[in-house]
């Protein structure tokens, strides 16, 4: 894969540990603006924590993080980046769109709030509190949060997880608008067929290495899905 | 209407607007919250009442109003703001809001915020309502501002050791030690009943307590009198408290 400047994201030999267990190992990888970075791996091969050496609550123990060129956590780089978490990441009694409006209040220049409501379909339950909202809602109404702040880097954990088929959709169908408009996306997932819709870069991680990374066309070439080349440099872990 | 623009133009809103969005947001969830009133109003108000009109078996209005002020802060300086930043934690509010232009600073002054408006709506609804029953305070200038330094100092100490539980236990564990730590220092504690009350032997440890250092200097405030010691005592605290908070929290679950 050819490594292009300035990235968005620069990852560089990142290594953390806790306590004896190494979750992430001299781990690797650029995220380009315009184009869909897709973290992919098991349960427990590091994502999460990978998202948080990128948003300044996990200090690696050695390697860099690069975040369009500021520390992760500072608020150069705080202000660029919109974070959709994979848990919940809202308090259970606000409403969804007073979570949306204190959150755009946080910005400058943040999206027109009515247009954002629209285009993710959040009308319908703008007043219902949070822990009311069913996952695939919570999940819409935590993109919006993440976009909110007209980012230029966003990590989505698991966006899709929990929707239905036409939301799923219509949230591939906002992220590649974002790709278009020249967002880098950093997007962790399960999902093969979300990774091989919307990747124009793929990481599959397993033992917080990158194991194998490429394009889809690359990691296909010899006829294999990209479920099946995941499941081939991948391990299963005990649940 | 203005149309969507999904190219990048980001740019943080100034941090007095970031703080004050984030304070006025915790303040609406604090009062909204069923089982916050309870503990910030209705524990009070049933303890005046008791001192009204339980004929003089719970003390007096004059030791009981200004000690329900000092439980009003302990209750939310400490057992309200523990138990809504650990599900806070829980829930990612905090990891998510460390990632916006908010930042983890500005989390915590925006919290504050809120505890402070919480507890000055408390003091002045619990005020009024001691003197509507009978309450005639007697402060000066002097034993006000001490009043007011004990009390800033005692918010900043309680908001600490919250923080230092609910960034290290899980959510259900800081619910339930906070509110057993919220009853053992309300009747034990010095907060309510006046050091002077407890057995002799307990009372140089009772006197180190930050709340027994709240409750006093309140007290004797009201009487017109300033204390030295209770200043003291909650400046270690506050020192401590920040330690342990700083040292010991976590943003993630």
């Amino acid at each position: 894969m050819n490594i292009r400047e300035p990235a968005a994201l620069v990852v560089d030999a990142v290594s953390v540990g806790f306590g004896d267990r190494l979750v992430l190992d001299t781990l690797t990888l650029q995220a380009q603006p315009a184009a869909l970075t897709a973290v992919l791996g098991p349960n427990g091969a590091g994502k999460t924590t990978l998202v948080r050496c990128c948003t300044g609550l996990v200090t690696p123990d050695s390697g860099r993080v690069s975040v369009l060129g500021h520390r992760p956590g500072s608020a150069a780089a705080a202000a660029r980046v919109g974070l959709m978490p994979q848990s919940t990441g809202a308090w259970s009694g606000i409403r969804a769109g007073e979570l949306l409006r204190y959150l755009a209040s946080l910005y400058a220049n943040p999206q027109p709030w009515s247009a954002l409501v629209d285009r993710l379909g959040l009308r319908p339950f703008l007043d219902t509190p949070y822990r009311r909202l069913s996952g695939g809602q919570q999940q819409s109404v935590n993109l919006a949060g993440a976009l909110i702040g007209r980012p230029e880097l966003v990590f989505l954990d698991e966006p899709t997880a929990g929707m239905d088929p036409h939301a799923r959709r219509a949230t591939w169908e906002v992220l590649r608008e974002l790709r278009a408009a020249g967002v880098a996306i950093v997007l962790t997932t399960h999902a093969m067929d979300e990774a091989e819709a919307l990747a124009d870069a793929v990481y599959i991680v397993d033992g917080g290495r990158v194991v194998v990374a490429g394009t889809v066309p690359e990691l296909t070439r010899g006829g294999s899905s990209l479920e099946e080349v995941f499941l081939a440099h991948t391990r299963v872990r005990a649940a | 209407m203005s149309v969507l623009d999904f190219s990048p133009a980001p740019d943080a809103a100034p941090a007095r607007q970031r703080v004050l969005a984030h304070g006025r947001t915790e303040f609406r969830l604090l009062v909204r919250n069923g089982e916050q009133l309870l503990l910030a109003l209705v524990i009070p108000l049933g303890i005046l009442g008791l001192g009204r009109f339980g004929g003089g078996r719970f003390g007096t209005l004059a030791v009981l109003a200004p000690s329900v002020l000092a439980l009003a802060i302990w209750s939310s300086g400490f057992t309200s703001v523990a138990i809504a930043t650990g599900f806070e934690r829980r829930y990612g509010v905090l990891e998510r809001l460390a990632a916006t232009p908010l930042g983890k600073s500005g989390l915590l002054a925006g919290k504050m915020l809120a505890v402070v408006a919480v507890v000055v709506g408390q003091l002045v609804v619990l005020a009024a309502v001691a003197v509507v029953l009978g309450w005639r305070p007697h402060p000066t200038a002097l034993s006000l501002l001490a009043a007011l330094l004990v009390a800033v100092l005692a918010v900043g100490t309680f908001v600490g050791l919250a923080l230092a539980l609910a960034g290290r236990l899980r959510a259900e564990a800081t619910l339930g030690l906070a509110n057993l730590i919220y009853v053992v220092l309300l009747v034990g504690g010095g907060l309510v009943v006046p050091v002077g009350r407890y057995p002799s032997a307990l009372q140089p440890v009772v006197e180190t307590l930050p709340t027994a250092a709240l409750g006093a200097e309140l007290r004797a405030a009201a009487l017109g009198q300033a204390l030295a010691w209770p200043v003291l005592v909650l400046l270690v605290w506050l020192v401590v408290a920040a330690l342990l908070a700083r040292k010991g929290f976590r943003w993630t679950a």
